[in-house]
């Protein structure tokens, strides 16, 4: 059973969102690092990147195949998890610390199509 | 309304005429991730693909590989036919002993790649891959006319484990209780019998570029086997490994590295096909192509980078120009370093020339390698 966060905003495509002071820290949930297995690197964004609510942004990629990373919202990629080009495994371990980018978003009303956690957990298993 | 019927829908049908090993409940017990494979349900990783992978590497890994087809030959001209039909050479070859080789077509494309087996009595026993069964054995029927043989698909009686890494001799002089089995050299086998009289194959072959077996064995004592081998230490191995294991040591996989499309001589595995030979399906055309060259060879290429090449990425120039493509790639386990085999244009195939992997929007710098990425450890 994955373990799903209260408090976050979570994606069909199983991103999770934290919205802190108009920022979106952006990690994929625990559900997707166990679907995928080991993953063994992450292609990341630059910073200063703009990103659109839907659209592509970086992928992960675990032994067996690549996962494409979805924004769940718009913006400007503000920073970027540099440590996850090292340790790609921080994922597995700790899908919810991981975050992969954070984005200022340009449209928070682009949230609310986003799911809450109980919502989420009715898809992630 | 009481629902009496219910409709069936295209994954049903695919559910339906999906095929088990005699291992799939221990399968489901041990929690695998279970998938699709040539016909099979089969598993993928148990623990992770990285950990069975080191698994192997460092210690010993078991494979449940009972989907392999098993195919025997025999009568008076088994020889002669199964020289007709095999690229390799089988003519004096001792009983008890192996060959790896492929069956092409008149053209030079590939059936399958396979094992032959020479046998202590009469006659070879052909191991073949699980997706080709049916069409190995039709092409082994069709081309059979004019040879008193006997050729009989034997598949469905056969379980199958592979016992591999450095641990493996061990574990399989334990379960069997035979200090003989340290004797078996790299691509020969023993013949052992059970209380019952059934038959038992041991073989010192494997797909992982480490020591290792392959035993073929009735369900039962595959079932058997399994439950000692994991009881002793040895892990469960999926079929994720596998592919990450012999892509390392440089291995062929049918579908992937070998087709009807891609020939022995354009994956450089000329030395399998005895050119010498007297005759076999396919020769004219190999000698064809080692003489005036293929416009397609596989290679192996190192990327400058830990982006991983996937099967079906394009390989480039640095102007972008498509000169090939990526057949099977990984991040290495065991070299930790991203690596493919590509089939590209021959032009761009020496060893040190530079070519381009295009990954998602971007394109990745790489170099020509040799195909076996990783030193094996065979016993030889």
């Amino acid at each position: 059973m994955s373990k799903v966060i209260e408090g976050l905003l979570y994606s069909e495509s199983h991103e999770w969102v934290k919205v802190e002071d108009g920022v979106a820290v952006i990690g994929v949930s625990d559900y997707a690092q166990a679907e995928m297995g080991d993953i063994t690197y992450v292609d990341l964004p630059s910073e200063g990147d703009e990103v659109t609510a839907g659209e592509e942004f970086g992928a992960l990629e675990s032994v067996k195949a690549s996962s494409e990373l979805y924004s769940p919202v718009s913006g400007e990629v503000v920073a970027v998890n540099e440590e996850l080009e090292a340790a790609p495994e921080r994922v597995n371990e700790d899908a919810y610390g991981a975050w992969i980018i954070k984005v200022r978003m340009s449209d928070e009303s682009e949230l609310e199509a986003l799911m809450d956690a109980t919502a989420y957990s009715a898809i992630a298993k | 309304m009481e629902k009496r019927y219910k409709v069936r829908t295209f994954d049903d049908a695919m559910d339906q005429e999906l095929k088990t090993t005699c291992l799939h409940d221990e399968h489901l017990a041990l929690g695998a991730k279970m998938s699709p494979f040539a016909g099979f349900d089969m598993p993928i990783q148990y623990s992770g693909i990285i950990d069975e992978h080191n698994a192997v590497r460092k210690a010993a890994g078991v494979f449940d590989v009972s989907h392999m087809g098993e195919i025997l030959v025999d009568g008076p001209d088994a020889e002669t036919y199964v020289n007709h039909i095999f690229t390799n050479d089988v003519r004096g070859l001792e009983p008890g002993h192996i060959l790896y080789g492929m069956m092409c077509y008149p053209d030079g494309g590939v059936v399958d790649d396979l094992l032959v087996y020479k046998e202590f009595e009469s006659g070879f026993l052909l191991v073949v891959n699980a997706a080709n069964i049916d069409k190995d054995y039709k092409w082994m029927l069709d081309n059979a006319e004019g040879f008193q043989v006997e050729i009989f698909n034997d598949s469905e009686s056969w379980g199958q484990l592979a016992v591999q890494g450095p641990a493996s001799e061990d574990a399989i002089v334990r379960y069997f209780g035979l200090d003989e089995l340290r004797e078996l050299e790299f691509y020969t086998f023993y013949d052992l019998e059970d209380e019952d009289g059934g038959r038992i194959i041991v073989s010192r072959t494997g797909y992982t570029g480490e020591d290792g077996f392959e035993v073929y064995a009735s369900p039962d004592n595959i079932r058997d086997m399994w439950a000692a081998l994991l009881e002793d230490g040895v892990k469960p191995c999926g079929l994720g490994c596998r592919d990450t294991l012999r892509f390392e040591a440089g291995l062929p996989l049918y579908g992937d590295e070998l087709s009807p499309v891609i020939s022995p001589v354009m994956a450089g595995l000329s030395m399998f096909c005895k050119l010498d030979k007297p005759e076999f399906i396919g020769k004219d055309a190999l000698l064809k192509q080692k003489a005036e060259g293929v416009a397609r060879k596989l290679v192996g290429i190192e990327l400058k980078d830990n982006a991983i090449p996937r099967a079906g990425y394009p390989v480039e120039l640095e102007d972008g120009t498509e000169v090939g493509v990526v057949t099977t790639g990984y991040h290495s386990i065991s070299l930790d370093k991203s690596i493919c085999f590509a089939l590209v244009d021959s032009a761009y195939s020496a060893l040190g020339s530079n070519l381009f992997v295009r990954i998602r929007k971007r394109v990745f710098p790489g170099e020509v390698i040799k195909k076996r990425f990783y030193k094996t450890n065979y016993k030889k």
